[in-house]
């Protein structure tokens, strides 16, 4: 099948690659860029576990074929670390045992970049309602949603009431 | 030094948040073909012919086989020692001959250079079938299913007392129909394997094992007639487990095949719709119920008949849920009398195997729903009827009389009634059912109930442990255990670091390597921390002694005076003025004057016991009476672990096996039409809770009653969430309905409850 040159800016560095119009961003980035910290859970975008930011929005990676992101910027979870040192979610996903098996905890961090990032209060009913958007097998989300409330509360993007 | 009891943080957890994880997907070796498979879309049907022919032309496909190319290898095998060995003859061949009994069935299999032109490969297999009428129902008149096998291959019955004379003294009899719907585990991380063969070892590499490699490796090398020094498992990040993941079944057994007949690698990574339709389902089954009691509300015996839908082949776990179904459905309640049937079914659906709480799940919602009707018929309280028939403490240790799997029902310790008064008094249960009843009054659907159950784990036989330290004291401990992501290492490293007086961080624990050690039990039936944890403790021990026996020998002190605090040996444990010696240094010592580069000790720990722990769960609902959907206020597990190695890890198996739960209850199923067409095929049919559904689940880690059946006394954890939710779930909305034992069927979903409101009230 014809292929296409694309470029990604994938967490700061930029990836030529060539791909099939079929190819879905997920697989990219898994296969031809070597970032398999994204994960394919369902490929037909209800689990979330592929979540990325495309220019600082939440994506499902299997829902956006790799075509439609050329020249754009993502960001995956492994750009999240500096230098190996967790950055706040993640020490609160840590510390809060808000992972199990791991799976999809990629996705669940991203989108909760996303929150985080937003710069817009989040009500606890709002952050239950946002983390619905991906699921989670194991934790039973409560620890999830623990471990990004308390980046917020540090963010100061806690929303005082209703 | 204490870290048992600790809520430490998980060792498990840096590559999983950072993204390096070695999952199924993530490895890869060079030179690897793709492997998809071609699958039944009849629920049963003759094969005519399989057309191949287009398919082995398109770009990139290496080989495409049929059930014809292996039809050498023999159907895979029930677990050694499953019981009913009857189920034998149901077994699955690793491609279909002839006959395909359900829709997901391999048919064929495409081998191409990448996934995507191994799935256009795949398109154009094109299977020409006879369609034959199938069988769907499970209470269907019975049949014959294949030739010579009935759609009741297997009949078994477990009994204890004399249920004929405690219904002829019975002031009332009580009777029902309930039904568990069909569900399974559903891991987010679908199956995948990937198998090398190794040209310089002479063997058989199979990549991205999971649960169980030690028991797989034996299976697998018999089927494939490989000596078991040929085959190595090699487990790597597993996405969940449930009891699904890490069984064999035929996809594993062919990536396998290929691997060895091609000498080349073979990957494979299912999508989501054949994991709904190809792995194994569980829970679905019937239960016809009678209770005899007394005035008061006492059970004078049970009589039982069930029917479980194991679908159109027996799998790897032959009849593990049914036989578990059939002894633990008495739970925490006296019954001196039980008797139950259990009658095995084929149809022509996804085979079935355990799914996390298997026969606990269902039999803990038949037996509550029981409980709640019996109340319901005698005009009690819900809650006093569980008082009057739960065991009490000094009826403890309390034996049924009878067995599953050659060893008997035996709760080792508990206090029921005790643990269930702390659930009442966490929750505020009174002034809860006050405010309930008020707001019934006021027009709402709410409501509240707690139910009780019993949890098994901590299964045996055995497991071996080696406690490895090299000469800078570090320590690795190597395991035939498994990982599902439930925090095996941690837990592991843990025991290890208070027995050696170490901190946990720095200890590595190997799993689910079958070339590290040579037997292994892996990670199924709630048993990991007890028997991994006995035996680890054991391992440590051995170091431990040999550490403070050196020390001894520099220190010129006795051993018992010596102990081992932070890594430091010394005088009663005391650093600080007397002499000490580290841990490092005196594994230096002994190591000096060996030839080897650690010291290693190897234990096993056997137990022919199984743990049973007390747990009670409380939910709260409203049900809405325009959509008849159902909203989950408020959901607490009360569980009496006896000692909790992390506690913070129990809380994270409790709240997540409830929310898997809660799925049961209201949401998950997997529906057929009437051709036996699966109609739960992907995430938007098959709905597992997100976090919209669920409240944040409460716990409530009881430490109350230690375990008699092993050193360390640990109990279970993993499957005591899901274990009560189905039926927490349907006794809260029975007292939302003002009718407790309405529910007779789960997932409640919105149609069936619907059917209830729209009766009118007894």
């Amino acid at each position: 099948m014809a292929t296409t040159r694309i470029q990604l800016n994938v967490n700061g560095t930029e990836h030529a690659v060539e791909v099939e119009p079929r190819h879905s961003l997920v697989d990219t980035l898994r296969e031809a860029c070597g970032l398999t910290g994204s994960h394919i859970g369902c490929e037909h975008g209800v689990c979330g576990a592929c979540t990325i930011l495309v220019d600082d929005e939440p994506v499902r990676g299997c829902l956006m074929f790799s075509v439609q992101a050329d020249g754009k910027q993502i960001r995956t979870v492994e750009g999240l670390a500096n230098n190996g040192a967790f950055n706040a979610l993640q020490q609160a996903f840590h510390e809060q045992h808000a992972l199990q098996c791991g799976f999809c905890t990629p996705g669940m961090l991203m989108l909760a970049t996303w929150i985080v990032e937003r710069d817009t209060p989040v009500s606890d009913d709002q952050l239950r309602d946002l983390i619905a958007s991906n699921l989670c097998r194991c934790t039973g989300y409560r620890n999830i949603i623990r471990a990004i409330r308390a980046v917020l509360d540090q963010s100061g993007n806690a929303e005082a009431g209703p | 030094m204490t870290v048992i009891g600790e809520s430490v943080p998980r060792l498990e957890d840096r590559a999983l948040l950072t993204g390096i994880g070695r999952f199924a997907g993530d490895q890869n070796f060079e030179g690897q073909l793709h492997m998809r498979v071609v699958r039944a879309t009849v629920a049963h049907g003759r094969i005519l012919s399989i057309t191949t022919e287009d398919a082995a032309a398109m770009p990139g496909v290496f080989a495409i086989w049929t059930g014809a190319d292996v039809a050498d290898v023999p159907p895979i095998n029930l677990r050694p020692g499953s019981a009913l060995q009857d189920l034998e003859k149901c077994r699955q061949h690793i491609l279909a001959q002839e006959i395909v009994r359900y829709v997901g069935e391999p048919l064929a299999v495409v081998f191409a250079d990448d996934p995507y032109r191994a799935e256009d490969g795949a398109d154009l297999v094109w299977a020409e079938i006879e369609e034959l009428p199938p069988v769907v129902g499970l209470m269907d008149a019975l049949g014959e299913f294949a030739p010579g096998i009935s759609t009741e291959p297997a009949v078994f019955e477990k009994s204890y007392g004399d249920v004929d004379a405690a219904f002829a003294g019975a002031a009332h009899v009580i009777e029902c129909e309930l039904s568990v719907g069909r569900h399974a585990g559903v891991p987010l991380e679908t199956r995948g394997a990937l198998a090398v063969w190794n040209e310089a070892e002479d063997r058989l590499e199979f990549h991205a094992a999971a649960k169980i490699p030690h028991t797989n490796r034996i299976a697998l090398a018999d089927l494939l007639g490989l000596e078991l020094e040929q085959l190595h498992l090699f487990e790597g990040h597993v996405g969940g487990g449930f009891g699904v993941r890490g069984e064999l079944y035929p996809d594993e057994v062919l990536v396998n095949l290929a691997a060895m007949r091609f000498r080349r690698p073979v990957k494979w990574i299912e999508d989501r719709m054949e994991h709904l339709i190809a792995a194994n389902h569980s829970r679905e089954q019937t239960h016809r119920i009678r209770a005899a009691t007394d005035a008061e509300g006492l059970i004078l015996g049970l009589d039982d008949a069930f029917w479980f839908n194991q679908g159109a082949y027996a799998r790897t776990h032959g009849a593990t849920v049914p036989l578990i179904s059939a002894t633990m459905l008495p739970g925490p309640y006296k019954i001196p009398a039980y008797r139950t049937t259990g009658h095995i079914r084929l149809t022509n659906v996804t085979p079935a195997g355990t799914y996390r709480g298997p026969g606990r799940f269902e039999t803990t919602f038949v037996r509550e729903q029981l409980m709640d009707r019996i109340a319901a018929e005698l005009k009690l309280d819900p809650l006093a009827v569980r008082r009057t028939n739960l065991i009490t403490s000094d009826e403890m240790p309390y034996e049924r009389p009878f067995e599953i799997g050659g060893k008997p029902i035996f709760y080792d310790s508990g206090d029921y009634p005790k643990s269930l008064a702390r659930l009442l008094d966490y929750v505020g249960y009174d002034a809860l059912q006050v405010e309930m009843v008020a707001r019934r009054a006021a027009g709402e659907m709410a409501g509240a109930a707690v139910i009780c159950f019993v949890e098994r784990g901590g299964d045996g036989p055995f497991d071996d442990v080696r406690v490895e330290m090299d000469a800078g004291g570090t320590v690795e401990i190597i395991t035939g255990v498994a990982s599902v992501g439930q925090g095996v290492e941690t837990v592991i490293a843990q025991i290890c670091a208070e027995t050696l007086g170490m901190d946990y961080a720095g200890i590595t624990v190997t799993h689910g390597q079958t070339d590290r050690i040579a037997r292994g039990q892996g990670a199924r039936a709630s048993r990991v921390t007890v028997m991994t944890g006995n035996a680890t403790h054991k391992a440590a021990m051995g170091v431990r002694a040999m550490l403070l026996a050196k020390a001894a020998e520099l220190l010129q002190s006795p051993v018992k005076t010596l102990d081992i605090v932070d890594g430091v040996i010394g005088v009663g444990g005391m650093s600080g003025d007397g002499p000490s010696l580290t841990i490092a240094e005196a594994a230096a010592e002994i190591l000096r004057h060996r030839d080897a580069s650690r010291i290693a000790v190897e234990e096993t720990f056997e137990n022919d016991r199984a743990t049973y722990s007390f747990g009670a769960q409380l939910a709260a609902v409203t049900v809405d009476p325009l959509t008849a959907g159902v909203t989950v206020e408020r959901f607490v597990v009360a569980y009496d672990i006896g000692r909790a190695v992390n506690p913070m890890l129990v809380e994270g198996q409790l709240v997540g096996g409830a929310v898997q739960g809660i799925g049961g209850a209201l949401f998950e199923e997997f529906l057929y039409d009437e051709n036996g067409q699966p109609l739960s095929v992907t995430f938007a049919d098959y709905l597992m809770p997100t976090a919209a559904e669920v409240p944040d689940v409460e716990c409530l880690v009881l430490e109350e009653s230690p375990s008699t059946t092993n050193p360390l006394a640990l109990k279970s954890a993993g499957d005591a969430g899901v274990t009560g939710a189905g039926a927490a779930i349907a006794a809260a909305i029975g007292a939302a309905l003002g009718q407790p034992g309405a529910i007779t069927r789960l997932p409640v979903s919105p149609l069936r409850l619907r059917e209830i409101l729209r009766k009118p009230s007894q």
